[in-house]
């Protein structure tokens, strides 16, 4: 089973943040509020599709997508 | 109480503080540097009672304790350091309540700290219309620390704030315990590290463990010491570190569920969401976003000209009135053109520098500057920079300076280093002058396609040509400047509002005054210098020189022979050997020992060129429109070939040195307060001399 992670999210789709794959990296998100157990969702993108824009505990977030994809989701 | 407390400003960034600073200090505050750092420092007074006058310190934004920035970084430096002059006797916490929880975070690592607090809840209104109610008693309950509602933007609830602030100060209370106790899980190591250095507070503790190489006010017998703890006790920071964060958040939902009631609709778009689908979109975004640069350079260069045409004939008037007044005499003279010359050659860039800080803290106040960085990052990125770096690169148009100090924001200490070193490539507004004449030198005034001048085409290619080089040079920049930090960017997307008018009215004026300040003292300061050059010699050359013009030209009289008595007196002036000097040097770029002593003069400062031009070609003073240097400069002929000396490819090549030449010493001196260094200003000095004078040298050997 592949994981998958917040950088395969498409445009309104949901998901629940379940670990991370970079600790430097996961101590910044943790921080922003991206939890384990909190729910994203993909808002929109940047031209090219990068950097992307997410709905994280209630607010809008903006990271690029290398950043995204050391978040990983429930599939 | 003491008789003039600080009382520290913190919170998230658009979490309102800086709305709340203005409210408390209003046009008294002043801006300076915390010590050590070029950090702005922003404080002024705030009444808090009949007898005292607290001092107001509003610290950057910062979204936790880690910093992740240079501006960040002062946060913790103070607020772990008791000894520290700004060190607060009370830290207002101020938190946007509609996104209370991840505003919390800060709020509690502040407290943990064992700094006095009062939290200031701000944006009720924002969350009442979310559909989020918090109260405030629950919230001071369970926090243990006073909770005043405020609304910073209209200055509600100010009064409830003072006296939390006034009662914090004559009593301060403390919750009974930390939020977040890291001796429940490292209980030994905290122990160790108070023993050793006298701390009362675990978590400060804590924060010396995992700070301390970031902490100025360690020394190195100190870090070395606490690496020997971490040692000691295998600590693992990144792990701790995570594992506090999530525990904090844990604990914050409990808080919340406890005190704030979310009926947030699910699902339901907000406008700013819907706003951000057409800014952040592939066609439109970038549509939108080149407009408005357009309108931008717009502002600068069309809709100053005329202020600036003012403060030109200002400054004109005033210098002819002095001359007429005064007695005639070299102090006169330095007055007139030495003095004023140079405060009239600043004067006149305050209408741009206005204009654009206008346009940008517009652009800032709305929100729409992160949508920016978002839709450039990708582009950014390839070459090095990163989508923060585009404020300083707009900035630069109108001047490096305050363009360099816009960089603190970015957290890569790579990106921002490239960053700071193209940046003076952007064609700012000092250059403007130099192009406006040589390219109404050489290039007609002709109509192309209907509707477009050739010479603002020309003009356009040369701010082009400055990008492209900033972009190039970058790219070059990233592969040399290897680097093991990692480049990140995650950044909030603030909710679109209305833009407070007094803060940009503030940051306006803020720009410009420390622009005339700062940029200022040095332009003038050169102006004098190269006054006392142009107008001694060695020995009695000058005199010689003059009476010689007289002897030869016994038929000149009035303006003309005045003319003629200055061009020569100029040629036998340190300058003017200075100029004979460098001949060899400039030659191949189709240059002569006059234009030499310009590129001299205009080397701490390139707006002195046109100023130096005049001097040089003996052109009356007052005569600052530039129509009478053009048509002096079309009758000058090359000595060697006899034919006109400002040939087009003679123009082209000097346009094209002023392009990329670093001639601003103001440009170097911020690179050398932001770098720490002197070594980047160097090489920012280096590289682009070298690019100046091969590109000069390529443009005038393949036209000539």
């Amino acid at each position: 089973m592949s994981k998958r992670s917040v950088a395969d999210l498409k445009i309104g789709e949901r998901a629940i943040i379940r670990s991370f794959n970079d600790q430097l990296m996961s101590l910044k998100l943790l921080e922003m509020g991206c939890l384990p157990g909190a729910e994203v969702c993909l808002h929109c993108k940047a031209p090219l599709g990068d950097p992307i824009c997410l709905n994280v505990s209630g607010y809008c977030l903006s990271m690029r997508r290398s950043e995204a994809a050391t978040i990983l989701i429930d599939n | 109480m003491k008789t003039s407390p600080v009382i520290a400003l913190v919170g998230n960034p658009n979490a309102g503080k800086s709305s709340l600073f203005n409210q408390l200090t209003g046009l008294r505050q002043k801006t300076g540097n915390f010590p050590g750092v070029t950090v702005d420092k922003k404080s002024g007074p705030w009444s808090i009672d009949a007898h005292t006058e607290a001092i107001v310190v509003d610290l950057p934004g910062v979204y936790s304790i880690y910093p992740k920035s240079l501006d960040e970084q002062i946060v913790t430096d103070i607020l772990a350091n008791p000894e520290h002059p700004d060190y607060p006797d009370v830290a207002v916490v101020v938190v946007d309540a509609s996104n209370l929880r991840r505003n919390l975070l800060l709020f509690t690592q502040v407290a943990d700290l064992g700094v006095p607090v009062v939290l200031a809840l701000n944006m009720l209104d924002v969350a009442q219309k979310q559909h989020q109610e918090v109260n405030a008693v629950r919230l001071a309950m369970r926090l243990g620390v006073p909770v005043v509602r405020i609304n910073a933007r209209s200055g509600e609830g100010l009064e409830p704030l003072k006296k939390a602030v006034v009662t914090q100060l004559n009593a301060p209370a403390l919750p009974r315990q930390l939020f977040f106790d890291p001796a429940e899980q490292v209980g030994e190591l905290i122990a160790d590290t108070k023993g050793s250095y006298q701390l009362e507070n675990n978590y400060l503790a804590l924060q010396y463990v995992i700070q301390h190489d970031g902490f100025s006010f360690l020394d190195q017998q100190q870090r070395r010491g606490l690496d020997r703890i971490i040692d000691r006790y295998q600590f693992r920071e990144p792990e701790f570190q995570a594992s506090e964060t999530i525990t904090r958040y844990q604990r914050i939902a409990d808080v919340m569920a406890d005190a704030v009631v979310d009926r947030r609709p699910i699902d339901q778009p907000t406008w700013s969401q819907r706003l951000d689908r057409i800014l952040l979109h592939p066609v439109w975004g970038y549509a939108i976003f080149g407009f408005i640069m357009l309108l931008i350079f717009q502002a600068i260069f069309a809709w100053a000209q005329p202020f600036m045409d003012a403060i030109d004939s200002g400054v004109a008037w005033l210098n002819g009135t002095l001359k007429e007044q005064l007695p005639e005499g070299p102090l006169t003279d330095l007055l007139t053109d030495g003095v004023l010359a140079g405060i009239g050659g600043i004067l006149v860039f305050i209408p741009q520098i206005a204009f654009l800080f206008f346009l940008i803290a517009l652009l800032e106040e709305s929100g729409y500057m992160s949508r920016v960085m978002v839709i450039m990052d990708r582009i950014m990125r390839k070459f090095g920079l990163n989508g923060r770096s585009v404020v300083p690169l707009i900035s630069g148009v109108a001047c490096a300076v305050p363009a360099i100090m816009a960089t603190r924001s970015i957290g890569t200490r790579r990106d921002r280093l490239i960053t700071i070193l193209v940046t003076p490539l952007m064609s700012c507004s000092a250059r403007l002058p130099i192009y406006t004449i040589l390219i109404a030198l050489v290039v007609p005034k002709q109509q192309v396609l209907g509707f477009f001048n050739l010479q603002g085409l020309a003009l356009m290619g040369l701010y082009l040509l400055g990008l492209v080089s900033a972009l190039l040079s970058a790219y070059v920049l990233k592969l040399v400047l290897r680097s093991k930090e990692r480049s990140f960017f995650i950044m909030e997307l603030p909710t679109f509002k209305l833009p407070r008018w007094n803060h940009v009215g503030l940051t306006v004026w803020e720009s410009v005054r420390s622009f005339v300040w700062e940029a200022g003292r040095v332009i003038l300061a050169i102006s004098i210098v190269l006054w006392v050059l142009a107008s001694y010699g060695p020995g009695d050359a000058i005199e010689q020189a003059e009476n010689r013009v007289r002897q030869q030209n016994p038929g000149l009289s009035g303006e003309s022979l005045d003319n003629q008595i200055a061009s020569q007196r100029l040629e036998a002036s340190y300058a003017g050997h200075f100029g004979h000097f460098i001949e060899p040097a400039i030659k191949p770029l189709g240059y002569d020992w006059k234009i030499g002593i310009a590129l001299l003069s205009s080397f701490a400062a390139r707006e002195v060129f046109v100023g130096t031009m005049s001097t040089i070609y003996s052109i009356g003073s007052g005569d600052d429109d530039g129509t009478t240097i053009r048509e002096r400069l079309l009758t000058e002929r090359n000595p060697d070939t006899g034919g006109p000396m400002y040939t087009p490819a003679l123009s082209f090549s000097l346009l094209v040195f002023y392009v990329f030449a670093m001639m601003c010493m103001s440009t170097l001196a911020a690179t050398q307060r932001e770098t720490r260094s002197w070594k980047w200003p160097a090489v920012q000095l280096v590289y682009m001399s070298i690019l100046a004078y091969v590109a000069a040298f390529l443009t005038y050997q393949a036209l000539s």
